[in-house]
């Protein structure tokens, strides 16, 4: 069983080898083993989950070096649960991808450079959930962070570039972040071994334990986009083709969570540096949905949440007890695959209308109701209405920080009651515009809020106010910041008639959060323990150093 | 654990250097400043291990406890190998952007730029009417001279705002040619402009140059020279003067 635990970062490393090998030929072939692939990642994943709920975490070593001193991956429950997660929603983004690149036609591009791409992040992604010490957590936010770059800015348009180059820059700052906190925590304890590390921390002094932890969590917190460290993230995720934005926004943020998660309850229990945590969940929680409220892009709007509701996760690791872990893992599920849903519905109304400004979208609600149902569900989800899992998420999270009664906790609880209602708020505000008012006059012409704005004065003449007809070269311009581009970069192609990958793609990825409602008791128990064996330590200490 | 200080000195002033080049807008400079920084780093990670010993080679009779430690030279490697992996792909960007706007330097969020925009359009507006309505009142009427030139400075201030916007519009836009998109076309047919579709904002062949082509810099629009040094302010398109009711007067009676 345990031989079972390096094959989710094996196996997309060696199809992508085999993708390279073949080149541009044998679309179909190419096509066939990136799915087959996917899908044995996540039963595998399930595999794994199911092992190590029954007996406990499974280990490997890597070349048979003992474990302080080889490669050690260990695959736990929480490990587990998001790879199954994280495995199940990158096949769905694989299939829309599909779906979209088969209706443009360009068969070549995708195969070429997208799918190595892609199956390198995923096996990234896997490194990093099964890393048993800091330096192979590192090498897999690395791979992960490659591959990432190149589907960031894959096409190289100006916009794209420009966006990448933020992406780039910031993420190669934590990086070297993460490798100073790793030589730090080499010199001060003899080892990056995560197990081993959890025994010799407590030895070390309290000065330099809290700076290392305020090091590790600086770095994750870059990765997951918690609010000071944030404002990357809306700056350069709207721009990426849409399956790209869909995966990053699900899964990239969610391992830097993960690895807070992991990192607080294993290295640093007794969480010293729990207040700045709250404050950080609770200013990210603020700053992220009032930037959501202000915009008027879609997937601007659809960033800004996604920066507010890691707010709720950090606010669970920061807690540190029982319910407020369950409830962050429970919430990180969750919110891999709302997030990812979202943003895919995003790219099927840039699909059909060429834009997700939402001045200029209307209608939709009668043009296109399948849409609308699949729109529906996951914004209600992200806002948290009972049956659904969000709800089961931020009750889990809330009890937690009531039970805990300390006055962060109090505040944090208020806070995120009024991040719910506003998260509604902003989903109300998406679903009136684009898809309950009627379509927007003069859409096609102008519609930016710039606009509108524009001629409300008494005292101006109508004759003077020449109509806009673009400027400079005389050709007609489209309004709006953010043009729809297609996968790489090409005027996006619009249609009427969705191609049915992507929406059976979005349909099943709905149908994913839907599950977890359908699935509550087995996961909060699942969740729970998990938490349980996190806060416990032993299991995971005992499972990797063989005692 | 005993650490040389001209490492840790060395290093140090590596991670300075590293980080202020990072600081720039230029990704040549920030490439750079990439390739320092992550020497730098990798002293750190040398230095962790203490004091230097001997080479790591088990053979037979060596004493243990003299060996240098592995373990740190086996992470900076690997850090040295990410390292240069980052590093081609910043170069390869520096490069592309190089070749779709004409500089390597990163321009600002369009949409924050859109954001400034807006708050200085209304507050420009707001402005221009205030003066005018003054002005009305003290004349006790509208004056046609007055109005003429209140309407040609709105005129402008909206036209700047849609030439922004066209700015914007275009920035996005590439080719279409799949090829050139993936490659690269070749930098002597941006410069001829023969590329297809890749017009800058005044509708001129070749690539935009991120910031000449920004708005209010074309002597047409803002009524005076155009900026010798474009550079100056990429952030917010430059204050100009046309759009106060004087300066609008004085290119009414021309």
């Amino acid at each position: 069983m345990n031989a079972l635990v390096p094959l989710p970062v094996l196996l997309p490393l060696c199809v992508t080898g085999l993708k390279l090998a073949i080149g541009p030929r044998l679309h179909r072939f190419q096509r066939f083993i990136s799915i087959a692939v996917l899908g044995a990642v996540l039963v595998l994943s399930v595999i794994l989950m199911v092992a190590a709920d029954r007996h406990g975490p499974l280990s490997v070593h890597l070349g048979d070096f003992a474990p302080p001193v080889g490669i050690t991956l260990v695959a736990d429950r929480l490990a587990g649960l998001m790879l199954t997660v994280s495995s199940a929603v990158t096949l769905l983004v694989l299939v829309y991808s599909l779906g979209q690149g088969m209706a443009d036609r360009d068969d070549q591009a995708p195969v070429g450079v997208f799918h190595p791409a892609y199956l390198i992040l995923v096996a990234g992604v896997s490194c990093t959930f099964l890393a048993g010490d800091l330096v192979n957590l590192y090498v897999g936010f690395e791979i992960m962070l490659v591959a990432s770059f190149v589907l960031l800015t894959i096409g190289g348009t100006a916009t794209r570039i420009r966006a990448g180059s933020t992406y780039v820059i910031i993420s190669l700052f934590s990086s070297v972040l993460f490798l100073v906190a790793i030589a730090m925590t080499y010199a001060v304890a003899g080892t990056v071994n995560l197990a081993q590390l959890a025994e010799r921390l407590q030895e070390v002094p309290l000065g330099a334990r809290t700076l290392l932890e305020a090091m590790l969590l600086t770095v994750f917190a870059i990765k997951a986009a918690v609010f000071p460290l944030a404002a990357w993230l809306p700056d350069s995720y709207p721009t990426a083709p849409a399956p790209v934005t869909a995966v990053f926004a699900g899964l990239l943020t969610k391992v830097g969570v993960y690895s807070m998660l992991r990192t607080q309850t294993l290295l640093f229990p007794g969480h010293r540096l729990g207040d700045l945590l709250m404050l950080a969940a609770l200013a990210s929680m603020a700053v992220g949905i009032l930037g959501a409220v202000a915009q008027t892009d879609l997937k601007r709007v659809l960033s800004f949440t996604l920066i507010s509701h890691i707010g709720y996760m950090v606010f669970g690791i920061a807690l540190a007890g029982r319910g407020s872990i369950a409830g962050a893992i429970v919430y990180v599920a969750h919110h891999i695959t709302v997030q990812t849903t979202l943003f895919l519905v995003a790219g099927l109304i840039e699909r059909r209308d060429g834009t997700t400004e939402l001045t200029r979208l209307g209608g939709l609600a009668k043009a296109a109701p399948l849409l609308a149902v699949l729109f529906f569900v996951p914004a209600m989800n992200l806002a948290g209405i009972p049956p659904l899992s969000g709800f089961i998420g931020k009750l889990g999270l809330m009890r937690a920080g009531v039970a805990d009664g300390g006055g962060w906790a109090w505040a944090l609880v208020a806070g995120s009651a009024a991040t719910s209602l506003l998260t509604l708020y902003v989903m109300a505000k998406v679903w009136n515009l684009a898809f309950w008012r009627d379509a927007p006059p003069g859409a096609e012409e102008e519609g930016l809020v710039l606009e509108s704005a524009e001629d409300d004065d008494p005292d101006d003449d109508p004759d003077d106010g020449e109509r806009p007809t673009g400027s400079g070269s005389g050709l007609p311009v489209p309004a709006g910041a953010v043009v729809a581009a297609g996968f790489l970069g090409q005027s996006i192609t619009t249609t009427q008639r969705l191609p049915w990958p992507m929406v059976v793609a979005t349909g099943a990825a709905v149908s994913l959060g839907l599950s977890y409602t359908v699935l509550g008791g087995p996961l909060t128990t699942f969740t729970q323990a998990a938490a349980t064996e996190l806060l416990a330590r032993t299991p995971y200490i005992e499972a990797v150093l063989g005692r | 654990m005993t650490v040389s200080l001209s490492l840790l000195v060395a290093a140090a002033v590596l991670n300075a250097v590293g980080a202020s080049l990072l600081l720039t807008r230029s990704l040549t400079r920030i490439l750079l400043g990439a390739v320092v920084l992550g020497n730098g780093v990798n002293l750190l990670v040398l230095a962790s291990t203490g004091s230097a010993g001997e080479a790591p080679l088990l053979y037979p009779y060596i004493i243990r406890n003299r060996v240098t430690d592995p373990l740190p030279q086996a992470i900076a490697l690997t850090a040295i190998v990410i390292t240069l992996a980052t590093t081609a792909f910043l170069l390869a960007m520096a490069y592309r952007s190089h070749q779709v706007t004409g500089s390597d330097e990163i321009s600002d969020d369009t949409e924050d730029r859109l954001v400034a925009l807006r708050a200085e359009f209304l507050d420009r507006r707001g402005e221009l009417r205030e003066r005018y309505r003054e002005a009305r009142a003290e004349d006790g009427g509208a004056d046609a001279e007055q109005r003429a030139r209140y309407r040609a400075a709105r005129k402008r201030l909206r036209r700047r705002v849609r030439e922004e916007r066209a700015y914007q519009a275009r920035a996005n836009d590439v080719s279409g040619n799949l090829w050139n998109d993936i490659l690269g076309a070749d930098p002597e047919d941006y410069r001829e402009g023969r590329e297809l579709g890749s017009t800058d904002a005044a509708g001129r062949p070749g690539p935009a140059p991120a910031r000449v082509a920004g708005p209010s810099n074309d002597p047409e629009e803002t009524g005076r020279e155009p900026d010798s040094l474009p550079g100056e302010d990429s952030c917010h398109p430059p204050p100009d003067q046309p759009d106060d009711p004087e300066g609008a007067g004085t290119e009414g009676t021309r």
